[in-house]
């Protein structure tokens, strides 16, 4: 055998070793990276809630914020007058049929809701996840002297509806997620499942 | 023989003993007593020093109050109470470690700045510019993540505002957020991570980043305000003609400067912690509410600048939207000093002989880097908006525009020698 030989050979075993080191490595890596998913107990905090909206006037949000995987819940009740609005207010919308934003199926109307009056949101800005303020009146507001009503969100400045879609120009890319929802009576809601009609 | 030099001789063949086995004074001679250092230094050249105390300063606080902090969601508001109020000089050490964050970045920026000035990037100087812009971001993160251990409404939201950056990645964005935080929302999870790499990661990063900046240097050599190369004219013993051995002649003109800075940092730790509000927010003496986001979010002032260029994304732009744009120019703006070695053309290195045009260009983006600072303290509004997207072009045209205007401009002869 001659040197060159020998050479290529130890170069091959170098080649192989430090490859299979190199697989080692990765598989190493993989409980320290799977290990920041969340935990089985996170998840299993996360069941759906039932919420009694029975004492939801027309006009208001239901307060204290319920909390669906600890994220607040934006539940609000709709005048027939802003409701009107949600039907024929569309030019300032950046996105006014909820293409690309986040909503079960059963909610892809106007309303982004099961029932017209009655909305449910997930109450974090898809920006930058901040929690957006509650304006329901049609009411001059320091951010807008046009206001029709809606959700303002303090930190960048994002605006919403009361269908939570948001207007054109502003941070927010996509309007406020719909979370899964059902009715399971009237009065009861149940926030994180799709239920039967779904 | 007198006692004296009995004595000598016992202490000088101990000396050789540990020598033999452990290189302790040619290590000290190579940094210090014999590490050559140009005789030009000013104030500026004293920053680098005054980082090291801080760090110091922070890890030793650090470790103090990690012995009476809780990391979870339920107990982290309360045991940063419990250190204020209960333990003994508590409220001095948690004080000493928030206002070393603050402290470490006016250093670390006067420090930046310096080397913006007297052009310390250039070569052969890229890679100790690289190692120092390494520090800078781990001390970025090392800031974030400290700032949720408090848990502190403030804390809380602030954190969920820079997590959901992540968030703008298209596609996997969203899945990465959730790894990121270890659940649906910010929680006790997210804060006993945080926890995890704010005391021992990231410190362990910082302080081997630290080493390697300080081996770099005095492999290449320290700049100065002139900017030219005292490698270049030795004596007959090798030794640079305008060098002085940093120990004692810096060493104990660092001295003075680290008693300057200790007086300024005591006199803000005792009198004024929370700086109105600019250290310490006044949301953050409220614990940590998932429902409730506070009136008005702003980062601690040292993130300003970059919040501010974030916020100034306001439009969808060649397909992008508004919200990825944010993150991009806030990635950009902060990576970006890190091009300085191949921007700058010019053929002097110091601002003392460059031309009018890279004067201007520097006090103009000094100035911009305030106002951004500024801007990202305040709500949004229109004007605030328009204001910080202006801005946010003249930050970047400083870096972009240089291989222009730094080769177009009249610069002035550097000097044979330093001047002092």
């Amino acid at each position: 055998m001659s040197e060159d030989t020998l050479n290529t050979n130890r170069r091959y075993l170098l080649l192989a070793t430090t490859g299979v080191a190199a697989v080692g490595v990765v598989g190493a890596t993989i409980p320290f990276v799977q290990s920041w998913q969340p935990s089985a107990r996170a998840r299993a905090l996360g069941a759906p809630i039932k919420v009694n909206i029975g004492k939801l006037k027309p006009g208001e949000i239901l307060g204290p914020l319920p909390a669906w995987r600890g994220q607040p819940i934006f539940i609000v009740n709709r005048t027939p007058a802003a409701i009107e609005i949600l039907e024929n207010e569309l030019a300032n919308l950046a996105d006014p049929d909820s293409i690309e934003s986040v909503q079960p199926e059963y909610t892809e109307n106007p309303y982004r809701s099961r029932r017209p009056e009655i909305g449910v949101y997930l109450g974090l800005c898809t920006h930058l996840g901040c929690s957006p303020k509650y304006y329901g009146a049609v009411q001059p507001e320091d951010f807008e002297s046009d206001w029709k009503g809606g959700f303002f969100c303090p930190c960048h400045g994002s605006k919403f509806d009361l269908a939570g879609r948001v207007e054109r120009n502003l941070p927010a890319p996509t309007n406020l997620t719909v979370p899964p929802h059902y009715y399971e009576s009237d009065e009861v809601l149940v926030i994180g499942l799709d239920g039967q009609s779904a | 023989m007198s006692e004296v030099t009995e004595k000598g001789r016992w202490v000088s063949r101990s000396m050789q003993w540990v020598d033999d086995r452990i290189p302790i004074t040619a290590t000290f001679k190579q940094h210090a007593s014999e590490y050559y250092a140009p005789k030009n230094f000013n104030v500026w050249y004293a920053m680098g020093a005054l980082a090291l105390v801080v760090l110091v300063i922070q890890v030793l606080t650090g470790i103090w109050l990690t012995m009476a902090y809780v990391p979870t969601g339920e107990g982290a508001f309360a045991s940063v109470e419990y250190i204020m109020r209960d333990v003994d000089f508590g409220y001095l050490i948690r004080y000493m470690h928030s206002t070393g964050a603050s402290a470490f970045f006016v250093v670390v920026y006067l420090h930046m700045f310096r080397g913006f000035a007297y052009g310390s990037y250039r070569k052969p100087r890229e890679l100790l510019w690289l190692i120092g812009m390494a520090i800078y971001l781990v001390l970025m993160a090392e800031g974030f993540f400290g700032y949720l251990l408090p848990w502190g409404n403030m804390s809380y939201w602030g954190a969920q505002v820079i997590v959901s950056l992540i968030g703008a990645i298209p596609y996997f964005g969203p899945e990465l957020m959730e790894w990121v935080r270890g659940d649906f929302v910010m929680s006790g999870i997210t804060l006993n991570r945080f926890f995890a790499l704010h005391v021992v990661a990231l410190p362990l990063m910082l302080v081997g980043l630290v080493f390697l900046h300080i081996v770099a240097l005095h492999h290449v050599g320290s700049s100065n305000p002139d900017g030219i190369e005292i490698k270049a004219k030795k004596d007959e013993n090798g030794v640079p003609l305008d060098g002085i051995p940093f120990h004692p002649y810096y060493s104990t003109k660092d001295f003075v400067a680290i008693v300057v800075f200790l007086i300024l940092f005591c006199a803000v730790v005792f009198y004024a912690p929370e700086m109105g509000g600019y250290f310490i927010e006044k949301p953050n003496f409220e614990e940590a509410n998932p429902l409730k986001t506070p009136e008005h979010i702003a980062p601690v002032w040292y993130y300003t600048p970059f919040y501010a260029m974030l916020r100034a994304a306001t439009f969808p732009f060649l397909g992008i939207d508004a919200k990825f744009w944010g993150l991009i120019i806030m990635a950009g703006a902060i990576l970006i000093p890190a091009a300085l070695p191949w921007l700058d053309r010019s053929k002097v290195k110091s601002m003392r002989y460059k031309g009018w045009f890279s004067k201007i260009a520097l006090m103009n983006f000094v100035a911009c880097f305030l106002v951004l600072g500024y801007l990202g303290t305040i709500p949004p509004s229109p004007i605030a908006t328009a204001t910080a997207q202006i801005m946010t072009i003249v930050y970047f045209a400083y870096f972009i525009l240089m291989p222009w205007y730094t080769t177009i401009e009249q610069t002035k002869p550097e000097p044979e020698r330093v001047s002092h």
